[in-house]
């Protein structure tokens, strides 16, 4: 009501002290309220990222980004070069043996992946805790458990299952007489596993957020398609699915962008081994030029992803109305 | 038959409004379940079958973990199958707890509490803002906070390196607790405002009727309503500090300032990773969260879908 006052004005117009209190009551008081935010991000988060965007286009290293050695200032001495780091990146002369269309090809491959499988298993388990059955706390708690472990941690367990010699798996395995799989050394079963460590670990951030989709679409509609003849699928395809459409639909967005930058389990299970077989475009500028300190090539790296990013989320905002679940 | 299929909202605070018609719909239809049916039964039977499983799925690195942490060395390196220790050397935990562990302790509960602070009071009025008003720049921010999650956190790392190089924020636990603050803020704010957009506008209204000002509303009216979505935020932030690793890796680099993931460095030693002693740290590391993590987690629920469920 006091906006919609605030926004149209009146009449007669009202005394100065009252306009006051209103613009303190409204937009004052709201960017008040946001400009901390605004401040400690631009600070923390958007001053980096232009120092990045700009690192990108000189050949910054560990050398020539300058330092303070006690009372000692040696200036910075690099150079803008350009978009060579990006030429470089492309045709595959950047550093070593890494083709970037491998690269792009294994990251398309880990996306679709492990997005795909969430999504599968964590509707499907969603589906299943949602029904009146016992023991559903306990059920939907150990559930949780990939999600509450710390990352690394979870990332350096599967590392020690996953071992050649001694991984519960491969010694399981060979006790049968079977063969131990070469997760490290064969390209396809190293892709194989850092995709299933990573589907481990995400499914419950969809349980818990399509479990909450489902218990706000009401149970009378599905009592009406059920009374109607409907079977369990035709239910889940023509009422259920799409009122759980905005939830998933903001999900696996969320989830495509944090998979295509999540580089710990990748770097802690195979290291890009063998090769760069297994190895997506973060994981590789995390291994190769960040830590190599090639801070330019690094950054060069970065900006791709974000590009890629940003046009993905352009076109799949377009192709699902994004703004609707959004607003 | 039909009500053992129907997805029912029953458990939980989540959405008291849809769960009261939907418990006596079941009720009324309960009573004229006949005694026994083969297909909800075996229906049951199957949905216990799945959910056993995925939970063993789910649970089994950490239960491996914690064997792992009762083990001898050389049981590690075992070429048979043996997921139970042979004798359980709790003397791995008593190592562990000796080895600093407490300094540790202390620095990642001093930066985890505060970063959960400051990420409350930061975001609390920045959601409810969001949520209540319209103003120049709404949609640039809400933007901006998606844009930040494109961003590849390792590419942060140099120039923020060089950054608190300046402000002598490294070897700070300090400058953890804003790097951690800052970095969960996009998403903190977001379902903060999911949480302010469930509660009915009418109760600002009434609340400016009533004489108070836009503040008082927000502190008295809103505020004690939204203490769910304090509890979630509160609860994201101290997990995202606690299990952090690269910031703390990169920015700490003495040990009395070291926080608790960094500690699991001092059991992969050249000579390979020394596994019972690993393990029992990380079983350390990883309870406290996974206790909270259980009582939160029915909250957790209602604040990731709060407000975007409505289309």
């Amino acid at each position: 009501m006091a906006k919609e006052a605030a926004a149209h004005p009146q009449i007669a117009a009202p005394p100065l002290m009252t306009r006051i209190g209103r613009f303190l009551n409204g937009k004052a008081f709201a960017y008040l309220c946001i400009a901390p935010v605004i401040l400690v991000m631009a600070a923390i988060i958007f001053y980096p990222m232009i120092q990045g965007i700009f690192y990108s286009f000189t050949n910054a290293n560990d050398a020539n980004i300058g330092a303070h050695i006690g009372p000692n200032v040696i200036p910075p001495s690099y150079k803008t070069v350009g978009l060579q780091n990006y030429i470089n990146i492309l045709s595959n002369k950047a550093s070593g043996s890494v083709i970037f269309s491998g690269l792009l090809a294994q990251t398309v491959i880990w996306v679709l992946g492990c997005v795909i499988f969430h999504a599968v298993f964590g509707v499907a388990l969603a589906l299943l805790l949602n029904r009146r059955i016992r023991f559903r706390g306990i059920y939907r708690a150990l559930m949780m458990i990939p999600w509450a472990m710390p990352q690394y941690v979870a990332a350096l367990a599967w590392s020690f299952f996953l071992n050649q010699d001694y991984g519960i798996i491969n010694v399981t395995l060979t006790t049968l007489h079977l063969h131990a799989i070469p997760w490290t050394t064969d390209a396809n079963w190293a892709r194989v596993a850092v995709i299933m460590v990573n589907i481990w670990l995400g499914v419950p951030f969809y349980v818990v957020t399509v479990l909450g989709g489902l218990q706000s679409i009401p149970a009378e509609l599905n009592e009406a398609a059920a009374i109607d003849g409907a079977n369990w699928w035709q239910r889940f395809r023509t009422v259920t699915l799409p009122l759980l459409r905005p939830v998933l639909s903001l999900v696996m967005l969320l989830d495509v962008i944090w998979t295509f930058n999540l580089f710990s389990v990748i770097y802690f299970i195979t290291g890009g081994a063998p090769g760069h077989a297994s190895d997506t475009i973060i994981s590789y500028a995390y291994e190769g030029p960040i830590q190599g300190h090639n801070y330019g090539i690094g950054a060069a790296y970065g900006m791709i992803i974000l590009l890629i990013l940003l046009i993905f989320t352009i076109g799949y905002s377009r192709a699902v109305r994004l703004s609707q679940g959004v607003e | 038959m039909m009500e053992m299929e129907l997805p029912q909202a029953t458990s939980s605070v989540v959405l008291p409004t849809t769960e009261a018609p939907a418990k006596t719909t079941t009720r009324a239809v309960a009573a004229k379940k006949p005694p026994f049916k083969l297909v909800p039964f075996l229906a049951n039977l199957g949905t216990h079958g799945a959910l056993i499983i995925a939970a063993l799925i789910a649970a089994m690195p950490l239960l491996l973990i914690f064997f792992t942490s009762l083990k001898t060395e050389s049981e590690t390196f075992s070429t048979t199958i043996s997921i139970l220790p042979k004798v359980w050397h709790w003397d791995n935990y008593t190592y562990v707890l000796h080895d600093n562990f407490l300094t540790y302790l202390t620095n990642s509960v001093y930066v985890a509490v505060l970063t959960t602070l400051l990420a409350l009071v930061v975001t609390l009025p920045a959601g409810y803002a969001l949520s209540r008003f319209e103003f120049l720049g709404k949609q640039g921010v809400m933007l901006s906070f998606l844009v930040t999650q494109m961003f590849p956190a390792p590419l942060l790392l140099v120039p923020l390196y060089l950054l608190y190089y300046q402000l002598h924020l490294l070897n700070n636990d300090n400058g953890l607790v804003i790097a951690y603050a800052t970095t969960a803020l996009p998403f903190s704010v977001w379902m903060l405002k999911n949480f302010f957009d469930a509660i009915p506008k009418e109760l600002d209204q009434a609340g400016l009727v009533d004489g108070l000002n836009v503040w008082g509303v927000f502190y008295r009216i809103i505020m004690p309503l939204t203490i769910p979505g304090i509890a979630v935020v509160a609860f994201y932030n101290f997990m995202n500090s606690w299990n952090e690793f690269m910031f703390a890796n990169l920015f700490i680099s003495t040990t009395d300032r070291q926080t608790l993931p960094i500690s699991l460095h001092n059991y992969d030693f050249a000579t390979g990773v020394h596994w019972p002693w690993l393990c029992a740290d990380a079983i350390m590391i990883t309870l406290p969260v996974m206790l909270f993590f259980f009582w939160a987690q029915r909250y957790l629920i209602s604040g990731l879908t709060g407000g975007s469920v409505k289309g």
